[in-house]
Formats: structure tokens, sequence, C-alpha cells
């Protein structure tokens, strides 16, 4: 079977507002596949539908075939799932949490003590084993977290923000773990607020807004549908004012982030003769100078607004 | 795992409750404070009770028997559901293949066990009072339905879909106390008035004082099947009530 996940329809409605829908979507085996949306879009409520969480009011999810609203224990058998809100038991140690949710999904005992070692040794928390939870970090316990929504060796995989508010480490850790996971054919369903993520990450993104999907592709098609290079990044030897630059005719807008500039344009091949003419007459070296294709996070801002 | 044959399924989930019951056992119950709490209550009421009155020893030591169960089988699970969900676990749980059954189950089995583990301070209490127990065999078999049956009482005492463990404490406190005064604890059924009699049969609490009153003086109010019969049919229904309830109430939780 080639589509692990397929949504079809999904609806909820919580009161007089529809978070989610009739969303509908496919995701394959071995695929990364991000959901992007803002807060509110409904990402979290179509992820609780797909785990069996929330039961949709109209619509379902087939998990490898299981329907999620009338084989919600097969189908979640099946998964791995690290919610946005989900905590470890503080009072349990590392080794406890795991052994703990191992049980949950049935995992023999050895089995369950070898998948434990080889998960906690891959995200660096074997040392920790038998530290009780309430002392760790925060980017420890996402990643104890991740062991646990893999101690059952799942075929699919659901993260709910995974890498949010996380130290740098802790973040590249777990992005490995993601890549080498959907190398084994691991389906993973992420839904994240980092576009710099998606992009590295995903095969496929849908963006989500006001419950409803507004598009899904590739993040190379995503980006190329907002159109072509409209911004320049550069850097001279010494700080020029962004005024001075502002003042090209070319330039439509002028941002500076660090010690470079960013400007705006419709025509990039004539600022470039701008600026060398700007860098010339004030007598400037160039340290850097790039064309920015349109980034995810400007394809979301313009599929969202 | 879990296969479609529905006698494994039952099995499997079976197993996951005794996980749940066992995390419960090592997070909430075997702490300090809640067994030396579990401890002490009885000690308290045993001398509240004793103190100034003059009580035939076996009718007060079956008296605190049935109380002894009934607030430690009681005292835990109803802040179970508002503390997983303060503390972000039970999103975790619900998303893991344990019905709810299962799950409520878990929750149970711990308290069943506390409750039952806890009944040996008033037979301890009795032993050196040099009180003998007629039949230790019903006594057990009553300990172990009333503290199944309570246990389940409690989990209907949670399903309100609060994070905050204190409201469910007050509706606990709301419904236990009220319970107690009209069950035969402190005053024997046969010396209640009529309407006291009415009220009595009403609380699953009766039907094993009245069972710990014929294990250990001898003499009861009600025949000893209908107390069997009645302990269970409460347990039946306060279960199948709890899973229900928690079943409806539980996304409101998340």
């Amino acid at each position: 079977m080639k589509n692990v996940i397929e949504a079809v329809e999904l609806t909820k409605q919580y009161g007089s507002i529809k978070a989610v829908n009739h969303v509908s979507f496919t995701v394959e085996c071995g695929e990364i596949f991000g959901f992007l949306g803002p807060n509110g879009a409904g990402k979290t409520t179509t992820i609780r539908m797909l785990t069996g969480v929330v039961k949709p009011d109209f619509g379902t999810a087939y998990i490898k075939g299981y329907d999620i609203r009338r084989e919600a224990l097969k189908a979640k058998q099946l998964m791995g799932v690290l919610p946005e809100v989900a905590n470890a038991y503080i009072d349990l140690t590392v080794w406890g949490n795991l052994m703990f949710l191992g049980e949950l999904y049935g995992v023999p005992g050895t089995v369950r003590r070898e998948r434990a070692e080889t998960l906690l040794r891959k995200l660096d928390l074997y040392d920790r084993r038998s530290q009780v939870v309430r002392g760790l970090s925060k980017g420890l316990k996402q990643r104890l977290l991740l062991c646990m929504a893999l101690i059952n060796n799942p075929e699919i995989l659901f993260l709910d923000e995974p890498t949010s508010g996380l130290d740098v480490q802790s973040a590249r850790l777990i992005k490995e773990m993601l890549l080498e996971l959907a190398h084994e054919d691991v389906a993973i369903f992420l839904t994240t607020h980092n576009m710099e993520e998606a992009n590295q990450l995903c095969d496929r993104v849908a963006i989500i807004n006001h419950g409803e999907i507004a598009a899904v592709n590739r993040p190379e098609r995503l980006r190329a549908t907002v159109g072509e290079v409209k911004w320049i990044e550069l850097a001279f030897d010494r700080p020029v004012k962004a005024e001075s630059l502002a003042r090209l005719s070319s330039v439509v807008e002028v941002k500076r982030l660090g010690d470079k500039l960013r400007l705006r344009t419709k025509d990039p091949n004539e600022l470039i003769f701008q600026i060398v003419e700007y860098a010339k007459a004030n007598k400037l070296k160039f340290l850097t100078l790039n064309t920015l294709a349109p980034s995810l996070e400007e394809a979301f801002l313009e599929i969202t607004k | 795992m879990l296969d479609g044959s529905p006698g494994k399924s039952v099995l499997e989930q079976l197993r996951r409750s005794f996980a749940i019951c066992k995390k419960d056992i090592r997070i909430y119950y075997a702490k300090g404070p809640v067994l030396i709490f579990g401890v002490l209550m009885p000690l308290f009421l045993f001398a509240a009770f004793l103190i100034g009155r003059d009580v035939d020893p076996r009718f007060l030591v079956s008296s605190l028997m049935s109380m002894t169960i009934f607030f430690s089988a009681t005292a835990v699970v109803p802040a179970i559901m508002p503390w997983e969900s303060q503390a972000r676990t039970l999103e975790r749980l619900v998303s893991s293949p344990v019905s709810v059954t299962a799950l409520i189950l878990g929750d149970i089995l711990a308290s069943f066990l506390f409750g039952a583990f806890l009944s040996l301070v008033p037979i301890l209490i009795g032993l050196a009072m040099r009180i003998v127990v007629i039949s230790p065999i019903l006594l057990f078999g009553g300990v172990m339905l009333a503290s199944f049956c309570y246990s389940s009482l409690a989990a209907i005492l949670s399903t309100r879909p609060t994070d905050i463990p204190s409201n469910v404490m007050m509706i606990s406190t709301f419904v236990k106390f009220p319970l107690l005064f009209i069950s035969g604890v402190f005053i024997p059924i046969e010396n209640l008035p009529r309407w006291g009699k009415i009220a009595a049969s009403l609380s699953p609490l009766t039907y094993f004082t009245d069972l710990s009153r014929h294990s250990i003086e001898g003499r009861s109010y009600f025949p000893l099947l209908l107390d069997f019969l009645s302990l269970t049919a409460f347990t039946i229904f306060f279960f199948a009530a709890a899973v229900k309830l928690h079943e409806k109430n539980m996304p409101k939780r998340l």
C-alpha cells in the first residue's frame, strides 16, 4: 500500500466555529508531510482526528486502511504520536516512561528493553536513563517524548510542533532522526511553524488556513507560486545608510538584517547594475551580493493572506 | 499486539489496564504522604469513634473496616484524570491503543489494591483487641468486592472535565460524607428509623458494613446473599457509568 494516511473530508466544528472543514489529503509510505498554518488554523484539531483522539463530525481518515472512526485501536497500534502539549510522567525515570509506553503498545518485554536502549543511545539520552524526568530540560524531555513515540516501531509518525522552542542540538538531533526514519519508510506527518524546518525536511507540505486546505505541493513548487526573485541581499565593507539605497530607482523596499541589507525590487537585473554603480561612486567593496528566491515563508504568507 | 480475535484483544486491553494500574501505584499511591494518610486516617477515625462511648468493640472494628475501605478506595482516583490533564500526560495516554474502558479499569484496579491493602489496618487493630473474625473468607470476599465497588464509584466522581483536582475533590467530599452517614456505620441499621433504613438501602456502603458485621459479630441486618448481590449490582452500575461518562467527557479534557 502506497498511501498510508488518507484523510477524507475531515470536518470538526466547535460550537459555531468550523475548526476543520472538509480536509482531504494523502501521505505516502516514507514521505515527510508538513502541515503548516497560522495559529488556530486547524493543525492540532486535524492531527487529533488523525490520531483518534478526537472524533470527526464528518469524514474520516484511513490509517493503512483502518478507518480511524471504527477501528481506532488497530490504527493507533501502527502509529507513533508526539502531541503538541504532551509531557512524560515527571515522577518516573526516563527508562520508566519508555517501559510504560511500551507496555501500552503491547511491546514484549525483551523487545521493549532492546528498543528503548537503541532509541536512548540514538537520541543521546542513555546516560540519563535512571534520571527522573522532573529534572530534565525541555530539549531532553522532547527527545524522550520522541523515543516514547518510537517505542512501538511505528509505521506512521505524527508529530505536532516537535522542535518548537528547543535548543539547537536537540532540534538537530530530532531532525536527523526524522530523516533517518523516512529513509526507513516511516511516513511522517509533521505540523510546524518553522518554515525553514519544513523546507529542509518535508517532501510535500499542505497549508491550512481557516480550517481549509489552501495548498498542497512540494516546497519548491509552493515557492515558485509566489513568483520570481524579488529580493537582493548585499553587504559592503563599511556601513551604508539604508535611506541612500532606497533612493535607487529600482528599489521598492529596503530592510536591514544584521550587517546586511535586503532590497526588494520588481527588476533584479536593473537593480544589480544600479547597486554596482552606487558601489563604484561611493568606493565601496562588496562582501556579499546575492539574489534571493522567494522563501517558503513568503509562499505561506501569500497563500494565507 | 492487537489482532482480529476479540478474546485476544480483550486480553491485550486487560494487560494495558495492568500497565496503567502499575503506573498509578508508582506515581500516585506509593508516596509517603498518601500511605501515611491511609494508615493514620483509620486510626484517627477509630479514636474518634471510641473515645467517650460505650460501644461493642466488634461493632467498632466492623464499622472501622467499612470506613477505611470507603475512604482509601475513593481517596485518589477522583483526582487522577484532572492531574493527568494538568500534567499534560493525558493526550499521550489517549492517543495510545488503549480503550477508555481499559484506561478506567487501570485506574480502578490501582485504587482497588490500595483500598484492599489498607483494610489490613482495621484488621490489625481488631487482632490487637483480640477480636476474632468469625468468617474470614466471607470478609475477604467482601473486602475485594467493596474495594472494587467504591473505586468504581470514585471513577464516576472524576468524570467532570476539569484539570483542577480541588474541583473534583470538593464534589467527592460532597458525595462521600452523606453516604457515610446513611450507611449504618455509626448507628446499626436495625436502630435507624424507617426513612433511615430506606436511605441506607440506597448506599453501597450499607451492604459491606452489614457484611463486615456478619463476619465479625456473627449477625447482619440483610441476608448475606442480598449484601453480595447489591454490592455486585452497584459495582456493575458504577463501572459502566464511569466508562460512559469518561468516554463522553474525554475530548473536553484535552
